[in-house]
């Protein structure tokens, strides 16, 4: 149903038409909007045979989706930030035991310092914690991608983090046209688990297990990833098949046809690069852009056929691996390492400085004409940085 | 669990006594179908409080929930030696998590519970002190004041055993660990305030609170039945003496627990909604010296000069207790 809606209700709604029967709450800026639909949803009796517990920190809301999930139970939690951080520990334990949680996170910088608005720096933080993680370029997208998720990491047994760009998408209002009730119920099967704790049948979940067999575990959690990279695209393409859209799946060519630039990203952004390269297009540049969906598991190969033909590639990354560069640009170059083509990083956006056309104009104005240095902070004030390298009184050189 | 026949060797001394009691009256352990929630063949070291008191704990709880519950378990001692892959002593349903978080996955199960309308199923969560008082602490007050329904249970053997004995926020005032050594002037754990979870527990006002030891283990099992018959939060904080750690034989488990009650720095009760509504009285109070002696965390105290002045501070603390609770039938 078409509805003009903010993102965060718009998932709310849709998590809720996947019919969890444990979620899992504690509230952060800037989820808490999804969370405060879903109570609703389950106070007013619009979602039933579902619990809605109100725990007392993120690490206990996911060691209660824990226990759910492990029951049998479908779950879902959502978070942000410091609370993705706070739950690390509990992310690696579900899924070390294949479970198949959902979680949205409200993507926001992590501190200090402290900063509630939007980059990726939270998630990207939690890339090798096992979790599929799904980024959302809109709002449509971002309903769309939970549905997917349940079917995804019920099919595989492993948990998703379903990402959206804080405040930027969960609350943008805009036309979303939320999954139907029917059509969800025909899409998403019941859950049912390979192994749940039930007196019938008593499992023992959670074992120790020592250097006999800890690679072998570990070597099998790769292998389920790898899975998804033939499950993320199927279940994509039934999605489209049954609600007649495009939504998921592991990346998204824009205008590569013949381009010899082809700038890379995650998330909302993605909007505001399409905007800028058919501005660079209509002046004559062969540029076009490739939106990765899917970023654990990282879709190697996807990326390399989508890339392969191109000159230079600009990755624009929303966090800042410190010391290093850009998270995404460190997966992408490893994924074009046959390749000759040359790579740029840009990191931009971080902790919600918003991301203009102007800006990713003038720089990729720069990078067709290859001035662009390997790794640049998109908009950097280098007074600010000077300032606070050399603050006035210290500088050493000072006569 | 279907039934399962014990051979009359593992039955226990209790078995005997049983024999003259009604049938209703016999301890779990005596009866041949119990269902052996830790089975024979786990890897804790001889004359283990911990494996003892959580075999009669679950025994008593599978009985109270006719064979229909689910168990969390913190990570520990109790984890470790009961589950190392491919083995598993468990024969319930059983899941271990996380060191921090089995107050809370205990939560999740009984919401799952809840949602699929599995009324039938009880949940137990457990844990040793370093997982419940120290670093599951938020998650079992969670548990508390939300009106969870599940039991939880501590078996407390003051100290982070499983990674060497370190001190915890159970262990007492003056105990040698790893990381409180007797050395220098003070040696042994600082006298703090010390952490009483059970009187925590008691002020979320929660159903049933009850302390028990190894040392009674009727006791034990009709506490865990009390609980059962009761729903929301229910906590149970169990002694659980550690040969390892406390640096006694193995053979003087139970003695020792015992001696750690009749001291009165144990005390054992029961409470309700907040409320103490039993305690177990001091049978023949022995003086907290024979309590430390036999235990080599404590020999600090009983070398050259005797460290009088800091058993007399151990003995107030037990003072107190007896104070607290009444525990000298007399001295009310």
């Amino acid at each position: 149903m078409l509805q003009q809606v903010e993102g965060s209700q718009a998932v709310a709604e849709t998590v809720a038409a996947c019919r969890p029967e444990v979620i899992c709450a504690y509230p952060i800026s800037p989820q808490t909007h999804i969370v405060e639909a879903l109570s609703r949803l389950v106070k007013s009796g619009e979602l039933t045979n579902c619990e809605y517990v109100t725990v007392e920190s993120e690490f206990a809301a996911m060691s209660v989706a824990i226990g759910a999930s492990a029951t049998g139970a479908r779950a879902y939690t959502a978070t942000a930030s410091q609370g993705l951080l706070y739950m690390a520990e509990a992310l690696f334990n579900a899924s070390g035991l294949g479970l198949p949680i959902v979680m949205t996170v409200a993507n926001r910088a992590i501190g200090a310092p402290i900063n509630i608005w939007n980059d990726h720096s939270d998630a990207m933080s939690m890339r090798d914690s096992g979790w599929l993680q799904l980024y959302a370029e809109d709002n449509q997208e971002a309903a769309d991608l939970h549905v997917q998720a349940f079917r995804i990491a019920e099919s595989l047994s492993l948990p998703v983090m379903v990402c959206m760009d804080g405040f930027v998408l969960t609350h943008a209002v805009e036309r979303v046209d939320l999954p139907e009730q029917d059509a969800v119920d025909a899409f998403l099967p019941a859950y049912e688990p390979r192994q749940v704790l039930d007196p019938a049948e008593p499992y023992s979940i959670g074992a120790m297990v020592g250097p006999e067999a800890f690679t072998e575990v570990r070597y099998l959690a790769h292998l389920r990833q790898l899975d998804a990279l033939t499950a993320i695209p199927e279940v994509a393409d039934d999605f489209s098949r049954r609600f007649g859209r495009t939504s998921g799946g592991l990346v998204r060519p824009y205008r590569l046809d013949d381009a010899e630039t082809v700038v890379v990203a995650l998330g909302s952004v993605l909007g505001t690069i399409k905007d800028t390269v058919d501005q660079l297009r209509d002046d004559g540049e062969r540029i076009g852009v490739l939106g990765i969906t899917t970023f654990r598991p990282f879709p190697a190969e996807a990326v390399r056929k989508a890339l392969r033909d191109a000159t230079r590639v600009v990755v624009v990354d929303r966090a800042l691996a410190a010391g290093m560069g850009g998270v995404v640009g460190a997966d992408v170059r490893v994924a074009l390492a046959e390749e000759s083509m040359r790579v740029y990083d840009v990191v931009a956006g971080l902790g919600g400085r918003p991301i203009t056309k102007a800006s990713l104009h003038t720089m990729l104005r720069a990078a067709v004409t290859d001035t662009l240095p390997p790794l640049s902070f998109l908009d950097l004030d280098t007074n600010v940085v000077e300032e606070q390298r050399h603050p006035a009184g210290r500088r050493p050189d000072r006569p | 669990m279907p039934y399962q026949h014990v051979p009359f060797k593992q039955t226990g001394t209790l078995v005997l006594g049983n024999r003259l009691l009604a049938p209703e009256q016999r301890t779990v352990q005596a009866d041949q179908r119990r269902t052996n929630a830790l089975s024979v063949g786990h890897r804790a070291c001889q004359g283990c409080g911990e494996a003892l008191g959580a075999r009669y704990v679950l025994d008593a709880a599978m009985r109270a929930s006719d064979g229909q519950m689910v168990v969390a378990n913190a990570t520990g001692c109790l984890e470790v030696f009961s589950t190392p892959y491919p083995e598993s002593s468990w024969r319930i349903a059983w899941m271990h998590s996380l060191f921090g978080n089995a107050p809370a996955v205990a939560t999740g199960i009984a919401a799952a519970l809840k949602a699929k309308g599995r009324t039938d199923v009880r949940v137990v969560g457990q844990g040793g002190d370093g997982g419940t008082v120290d670093i599951g602490m938020g998650c079992l007050s969670g548990m508390f004041e939300r009106g969870d329904d599940v039991l939880y249970v501590c078996y407390d053997n003051e100290a982070y055993m499983n990674t060497g004995v370190q001190r915890s926020g159970a262990t007492p005032p003056a105990a040698r660990t790893a990381t409180t050594e007797a050395v220098g002037p003070e040696p042994g754990n600082v006298f703090g305030t010390g952490k009483d979870v059970p009187r925590i527990a008691m002020a979320h006002d929660v159903p049933y609170v009850a302390t028990a030891t190894v040392a009674d283990l009727r006791d034990l099992e009709a506490k865990v039945e009390r609980a059962m018959t009761l729903h929301g939060p229910r906590y149970l904080h169990v002694l659980v003496p550690c040969p390892l750690g406390w640096g006694t034989a193995s053979s003087q488990t139970i003695e020792i627990a015992r001696l750690a009650v009749e001291s009165g720095l144990f005390p054992v009760f029961e409470a309700e909604h907040g409320e103490v509504t039993s305690v177990l009285p001091i049978r023949q109070q022995v003086a907290v010296e024979d309590y430390l002696r036999p235990q080599k965390r404590y020999a600090h105290l009983f070398g050259d000069p005797v460290r009088t002045d800091v058993i007399a501070r151990l003995q107030e603390i037990a003072d107190r207790n007896i104070a607290r609770y009444g525990l000298l039938k007399d001295a009310s």
